[in-house]
């Protein structure tokens, strides 16, 4: 439609500045006498203004009850493109309006042609009013609303889920065992890298935070502790959980979003299989089971991250710093930190099926429920985490 | 004509809603033994969420859907979904399981709901594919082949268990009209060489006449069904002016014009 691209260098600026257009009043009738160039003005060339506002006031301005017949005059339109029917559009809904009439033969056929099919269809009714003026209140009680519905939706998601547990554990729950390996597979071995390389540089963190405060008393070897305890209650259940949230929950939602989107998971249901079963289920065992043995491994890096700054910056012995160590920890800290592990193991799981279970049917949706996946997975893991230090705090454990 | 009298499938009074928008409302059809009954309609008019109905993916805000004497919807969910196992689906984009290979795709519900043995299904699910002209392909993964192979795949397995219904949603959607015409002649020889009752959401009019015994025609605007019967005579005499010109995709009819000013 774009029939400029060979007369760019036409460009006059002065013409460009002036209003395309002029109206001549003749007995009763406006005739709008187009001038030049109706086209998209390009990047590079001069800011023109857009003459459909002052074309529109001069029209409405110049209507009266003797002069009510508007029409137009083509012969001097050089080049147009859809910028000069959005302005015709917008003439034709003005004079609507004002109950005036409108012949539109002057104008080039193309254009008549095009104006007539945009036209062929009138506007679905309230189209774009729906989104528009709500109020803060509206907003908020919306905001409630739909977090009250998020948060029961995730209730009966849980109570699925731990129907489906209870399935498996009487042994009628089906899905396939392969599924669970291959589950395992990805959640497990393959996660070590990260959480290998994350948790041992977390260990040197914390050994270096502790060296620098415990050297001022001559206290080094409690570095040792230090690590020990932060890495075995706190830090590599928590750093572990965050990690999975954002590689295992993010991958589940993103997995089960896109079946959802095929229709593969409305098959599964036409063949009489559950979903929870046979998609969540398998998902959930694989991070139930792999996350407490990923905590273990979290737990042994982190120390050795401590080691290393120990032994590499403060000058302590092996023996000493295992020594310490051993005797900092005991299987209490340990399994505390296991059992946080499998909760936030749950969790993650939890939030990643969910969302993915729950993703709505197109490409962003999918995205969506991935990106909520990790965000309500790791705040679900940091809350988890305050209130495992509020209960342990009270038990004394 | 295979049809007989027995009602397979009994819809009264349907209405159809997502939360408070309702989309269809009043929909009363039967369905026959042996039928091949086409559900057509505009875009979005609600023909797949009206097949979403019949396979048990969505409740009914009211009414009641019958498979012969059982009320579908009054079932506890568990007999609900072992009884849609009579049920063969054929989804719009095929819906294959994308992390098993074709064959796996066919044996799953073999392995879940009979007692074949593991060679056995494996036959079964080859034989199944050679049905739909897809012999050979058993160990390839549905993202290595084309789109209407895949729907073709997703036949052979909507036809695993045998079923005494197959829905079909949009069978020749994003097909070529070559295979979207042997997807038809397919569809004929299934209910020829079964006796299989067939319900197929399309709005492919050269579909609907090749293979339609009867049809319901819902209405996005109207909200309801306005028309029901055989589809060359909804043509021939059409009830009311839109389904006159939806058969005859307008010709016939005057053409849109529209132009206001």
């Amino acid at each position: 439609m774009d029939r400029r691209r060979d007369h760019d260098m036409n460009n006059d600026k002065s013409t460009l500045a002036a209003d395309p257009f002029e109206i001549i009043e003749s007995s009763g009738t406006l005739q709008v006498r187009l001038l030049g160039d109706w086209t998209n003005a390009d990047n590079d060339s001069p800011v023109f203004n857009d003459p459909v506002d002052p074309l529109l006031q001069m029209l409405q301005a110049r209507l009266t009850r003797d002069v009510s017949l508007v029409e137009f005059d083509s012969s001097k339109l050089t080049f147009w493109d859809s910028r000069l029917l959005v302005a015709i559009t917008k003439v034709i809904d003005a004079l609507e309006r004002e109950d005036a009439r409108l012949d539109l033969d002057g104008l080039p056929d193309g254009v008549k042609a095009l104006i007539r099919l945009s036209r062929a269809v009138p506007p679905r009714a309230a189209a774009r009013e729906n989104a528009e003026d709500q109020g803060l209140l509206t907003t908020i009680g919306q905001s409630a609303s739909d977090l009250f519905h998020y948060l029961s939706n995730a209730n009966v998601f849980l109570g699925e889920s731990l129907q489906a547990f209870g399935r498996f554990f009487r042994g009628k729950a089906r899905y396939m065992r392969s599924d669970v390996v291959e589950f395992i597979e990805a959640t497990g071995p393959q996660a070590l890298p990260i959480v290998g390389i994350i948790n041992v540089l977390l260990g040197v963190i914390l050994g270096f935070m502790g060296a620098v405060q415990l050297t001022q008393f001559g206290a080094e070897i409690y570095v040792a502790n230090l690590v020990a305890l932060g890495q075995t209650r706190e830090i590599a259940p928590m750093m572990t959980g965050i990690i999975m949230a954002g590689r295992t929950g993010a991958a589940y939602a993103a997995q089960l979003g896109t079946m959802q989107v095929n229709e593969e998971i409305d098959a599964l249901k036409t063949f009489g299989f559950s979903p929870m079963d046979f998609l969540v289920l398998p998902r959930m065992l694989a991070l139930a089971i792999m996350f407490p043995v990923l905590v273990l491994y979290a737990d042994a890096l982190g120390i050795f991250g401590g080691y290393l700054v120990g032994v590499g910056m403060l000058g302590l012995g092996t023996t000493e710093y295992i020594e310490q160590t051993r005797q900092a920890i005991d299987m209490g800290d340990i399994l505390l930190g296991v059992v946080k592990g499998s909760v936030f193991g749950i969790l993650v799981a939890i939030t990643g099926c969910m969302h993915g279970m729950q993703s709505g049917r197109s490409a962003s949706a999918v995205g969506d429920a991935a990106t909520n996946a990790v965000v309500s997975g790791i705040i679900a893991i940091i809350v988890m985490t305050a209130v495992f230090a509020v209960l342990t705090n009270v038990l004394k454990i | 004509m295979l049809t007989s009298e027995t009602i397979v499938i009994a819809v009264d009074h349907l209405e159809m809603a997502y939360g408070d928008f309702v989309i269809q409302r009043d929909l009363n059809f039967r369905i026959h033994a042996g039928e091949i009954f086409i559900i057509m309609g505009d875009s979005g008019s609600g023909k797949s969420t009206l097949l979403r109905h019949l396979i048990g993916l969505q409740r009914p805000a009211k009414g009641e859907i019958r498979y012969g004497e059982i009320s579908f919807w009054g079932l506890p969910e568990d007999e609900r979904r072992r009884f849609s196992q009579q049920f063969g689906v054929l989804y719009q984009s095929g819906a294959l399981w994308s992390s098993m290979t074709l064959a796996e795709n066919v044996t799953l519900p073999l392995k879940e709901h009979t007692n074949y043995t593991a060679k056995e299904s494996d036959e079964l699910a080859s034989f199944k594919l050679s049905l739909v002209g897809l012999a050979g392909f058993e160990d390839f993964y549905p993202s290595e082949i084309s789109g209407g192979m895949r729907k073709r795949a997703g036949l052979a397995r909507a036809m695993a268990l045998d079923p005494k219904i197959l829905f079909f949603d949009e069978p020749s959607a994003g097909l070529d009209p070559i295979s979207s015409r042997r997807l038809d002649e397919l569809i004929l020889e299934l209910r020829e060489s079964l006796g299989s009752t067939i319900v197929v959401v399309t709005h492919e009019l050269a579909s609907i006449f090749a293979i339609a015994d009867n049809a319901v025609f819902v209405d996005a605007e109207a909200r309801t069904q306005t028309a029901l019967g055989n589809p060359h005579e909804l043509r021939d005499s059409p009830p009311c002016e839109k389904v006159g010109e939806f058969l005859t995709r307008g010709v016939s009819a005057d053409a849109p014009t529209g132009a206001r000013p």
